[in-house]
């Protein structure tokens, strides 16, 4: 036998008993799992910590609470994606098939480019993919994207958001013309995806735009900002992303633009944002969809039956209750209630993540169940459809007063009708290229009333 | 293929594997004595190899493997060998490789998206040509400058085409964020779609590509790479054109690349940025062929399997042994630790890198068991 014959036997003999190994009998279970794409390392730590850290900690909840949802426990493990890309893919792809039998009900991989590599794998494996408050924005419509919900505040409902606000201070959308406006983005499709928006509006409106972009991870920004200096441009709008949004604030200051005058995106609304850079920090504004603190009822729960029992994710407890927290324990309230609306549907047991996809579609929190769960003011009403996966789309604005956020708005809702058309041809042009033939979704309305 | 060839390159590896770092002197290449007697014997290796991989892989293996290991590992193996050709047998530096990859894959995209009719393989050689043009263009500096010059003029192709995929926005058809996605990886009416299917479709382009990339290399063209590796002055006396020779190492390590980056886009990810293929990927390039073996087809996926499958193992196994006794931020860091000594470890073991260490297993199993 030659040498290279020998040595493929051993790889398949290997190669046999990894693939044994890796198909041993699922055990049946009464457990709902939660695949955890987080990120705990490198540059954008703060916030998958924080997020994730809140999300495992309302789980925990709902499991020392309430024994489950509906006595389904939940489960979840966590593999790290350091915000990479391909790490991501492989997460997914190790962590889909469940937990010990535990089927998988969605993924939360908070992470724009990982969520665009998924996009197609978890529609042919039927797992919906949830990006809260970030994602591809055309995946609002549900007829071309069955399986993701960028819910809350899709990134046009953001600027739409932004530019009503700048509007109401400037005394009037008209008041905009001749004025201008940068936006300081980062150098990813999540920074990027607003562009043609803000181009939009500038024509509609009449002011000038100028996109700068910071390359990834953005820890050296001084360039960008002597030119903004030049431009002295009316308002900046930062779209950053971990450690650039602290970077973009102390170089600001130090360039001497008002920090007063620069407006967070949705991404860079964290204390861990706004905190590390220190004094000049005071008078930054940004959007939030949730506030920080911890006098919600669901939180206080949180610190009785998980924090206090030793059981709570964060390394640093004093992060508890703060955006990127909160941000995980809402993420967490519209994952379990779309659990719950698919129970409620398909019964009381552990669910297939095509049944949760019909339970994110048909989720629909008022007031008064926000009341029941505990997150009045904490979240905003939501209701989905199968043409509407954002569903809610409101923000408030937030200013840093050095050492806490400050709520300086009502929510402001941004003009959704004016964004669907252009939602709508994006994904039409998407499924073209694709090849894929849209849901129905006026049929399927029609449908479900009739039966 | 001639027997001749066949033997040369399974029998010799002094013609395989330099002696060490690029042009730091003369390598041997002689050892082309025929001897036909062992050919059957020698390609049963290989051809169990490919049964193996077209066969009995796709039987056994899950969606986990084909989508999250083997694919990517086939992908970089190919931007690997891509790479080596480049640099391990012309010997021309470059941190360029994935600003090739970038141009296959969005010429890939842009091809199969506007051309009618144009089938995805088209679509994807379409792509390689490209790169293969962008890359004798900036391979050109190459008559001029040498080492780590031409090094930083290879960076400058890095950051040009990473700039200009994200300043025009026709190449990602206006795409807002920038990214592509994969058309559907229809051939002749089959759906290659699937894991199993994304899998066996990157393995044919990759088995093709890499017999016929060895081929070359030990074709008169390959043997004035080596010329020109070793001493370009005694090779430009012997009557080579070193021009040419190296615009051709440029343009056909470019195209294997731009292969790759198509692949990378279609059947891994589905979806790419130009960032997607920024410095970082380069240099994982390069270091795949370094720690893989310079000058050596094979240590191209010897260095793509240690690079790609040994971070995941490490991943599996600390998730399986340490899941809850150790915080998953220290498990992270305590992984790359072990990654980054394992790397000095090999390279101090053995600075040829993984092809030479697989040189000597073969050798050791030859004799085995009758000898120690």
């Amino acid at each position: 036998m030659s040498a290279t014959t020998k040595l493929a036997i051993g790889m398949a003999a290997g190669v046999l008993l990894l693939t044994v190994a890796e198909r041993r009998a699922q055990a049946d279970s009464n457990e709902q799992y939660f695949p955890l794409q987080s990120y705990r390392v490198g540059p954008y730590a703060a916030g998958g910590s924080g997020f994730f850290g809140g999300f495992i900690d309302y789980m925990q909840l709902v499991n020392l609470r309430d024994n489950g949802v509906n006595g389904v426990k939940l489960t979840w493990s966590e593999c790290e994606t350091e915000y990479v890309v391909e790490r991501g893919v492989e997460c997914y792809e190790r962590l889909k098939k469940g937990l010990n039998g535990a089927p998988t009900a969605a993924t939360n991989p908070l992470s724009v480019g990982i969520a665009y590599a998924t996009i197609d794998r978890q529609t042919v494996d039927k797992i919906p993919l949830i990006t809260i408050n970030h994602g591809r924005t055309d995946s609002t419509d549900g007829s071309v994207f069955p399986y993701i919900f960028p819910l809350q505040l899709n990134p046009y409902s953001e600027i739409a958001a932004i530019i009503t606000w700048v509007g109401e201070k400037s005394g009037g959308l008209e008041k905009l013309k001749g004025k201008k406006i940068v936006t300081l983005y980062h150098g990813s499709p999540y920074g990027k995806e607003t562009t043609p928006i803000l181009d939009l509006y500038a024509k509609k409106y009449g002011f000038e735009i100028t996109h700068i972009e910071v390359p990834h991870p953005g820890n050296e920004q001084q360039s960008q900002w002597l030119s903004i200096r030049r431009m002295k441009p009316d308002w900046v709008i930062l779209r950053g992303w971990g450690v650039m949004n602290p970077v973009a604030i102390k170089t600001a200051a130090k360039t001497g633009f008002p920090v007063d005058h620069i407006i967070g995106n949705i991404w860079s609304n964290a204390e861990e944002d706004v905190r590390p850079a220190g004094s000049v920090g005071k008078g930054y504004i940004a959007i939030t969809t949730g506030p920080s603190g911890t006098n919600f009822p669901v939180l206080k729960d949180i610190e009785k039956y998980v924090v206090k029992a030793g059981k709570g994710n964060l390394a640093d407890a004093k992060r508890f209750g703060t955006i990127y927290y909160n941000l995980g324990v809402e993420n967490g309230i519209l994952n379990i209630e779309a659990v719950r609306v698919a129970q409620a549907k398909f019964g009381k047991r552990p669910l297939t993540g095509e049944e949760v996809r019909w339970g994110f579609e048909h989720l629909n929190i008022d007031d008064k169940r926000l009341k029941e769960l505990g997150a009045l003011g904490l979240l905003q009403p939501i209701k989905l459809s199968c043409s509407d996966h954002e569903g809610g789309g409101a923000v408030r604005f937030q200013q840093w007063n050095g050492d806490k956020w400050m709520t300086i708005s009502d929510w402001v809702h941004p003009d959704r009708a004016v964004l669907r058309p252009i939602i709508e041809a994006s994904a039409a042009k998407y499924a073209k290229e694709k090849g894929i033939t849209p849901r129905n979704c006026s049929a399927e309305i029609h449908a479900s009333l009739s039966r | 293929m001639t027997t001749t060839e066949q033997t040369v390159v399974a029998g010799q590896p002094s013609c395989d594997l330099p002696g060490g770092w690029v042009g730091l002197g003369p390598r041997s290449t002689d050892g082309f004595i025929s001897a036909g007697a062992r050919i059957s014997r020698r390609a049963f290796g290989p051809l169990l190899l490919l049964f193996f991989a077209f066969v009995v892989v796709p039987r056994w293996a899950g969606d986990y493997w084909f989508s999250a290991i083997l694919v990517p590992f086939l992908v970089l193996s190919l931007a690997g060998l891509g790479l080596n050709i480049l640099t391990g047998y012309a010997g021309q530096l470059s941190v360029g490789s994935s600003a090739f990859m970038a141009v296959g894959a969005f010429a890939a995209y842009d091809s199969v998206l506007r051309i009618p009719h144009l089938p995805l393989l088209g679509g994807i050689a379409f792509g390689g040509l490209m790169a293969a043009a962008v890359g004798v263009l900036f391979g050109l500096p190459s008559l001029r400058i040498k080492g780590f010059y031409l090094l930083v003029s290879t960076l400058a192709a890095q950051f040009f085409v990473e700039w200009a995929f994200t300043k025009f926005s026709w190449f990602s058809n206006d795409n807002a964020s920038g990214v592509i996605t994969a058309p559907p990886l229809l051939i002749a009416g089959h759906d290659f779609s699937s894991p199993r299917g994304r899998y066996l479709l990157t393995l044919g382009v990759v088995t093709g590509l890499t017999w016929l990339a060895r081929r070359l290399l030990h074709s008169e063209t390959g043997r004035s790479f080596l010329a020109v590796r070793d001493m370009e002055t005694a090779a430009a006396v012997m009557g080579i054109p070193i021009l040419r020779t190296k615009l051709v190492a440029f343009a056909t390590s470019s195209f294997v690349c731009g292969v790759a980056g198509a692949l990378w886009a279609f059947t891994y990810l589905g979806t790419v940025e130009p960032h997607g293929f920024d410095l970082d990927r380069s240099y994982q390039v390069l270091f795949i062929v370094i720690i893989g073996g310079l000058g050596s087809v094979w240590g191209a996926f010897l260095g793509a399997a240690f690079i790609v499958l040994l971070p995941v193992a490490l991943d599996n196994l600390a998730a399986h042994l340490l899941a809850g006794v150790v915080d998953p931020g220290h498990m992270e860091n305590l992984e790359k630790m072990v990654f980054g000594s394992l790397i000095i470890v090999f390279l101090v073991k053995e600075p040829r890198g993984l092809a030479r260490l697989f040189e000597k297993l073969l050798a050791w199993l030859r004799r085995w068991p009758l000898t120690a």
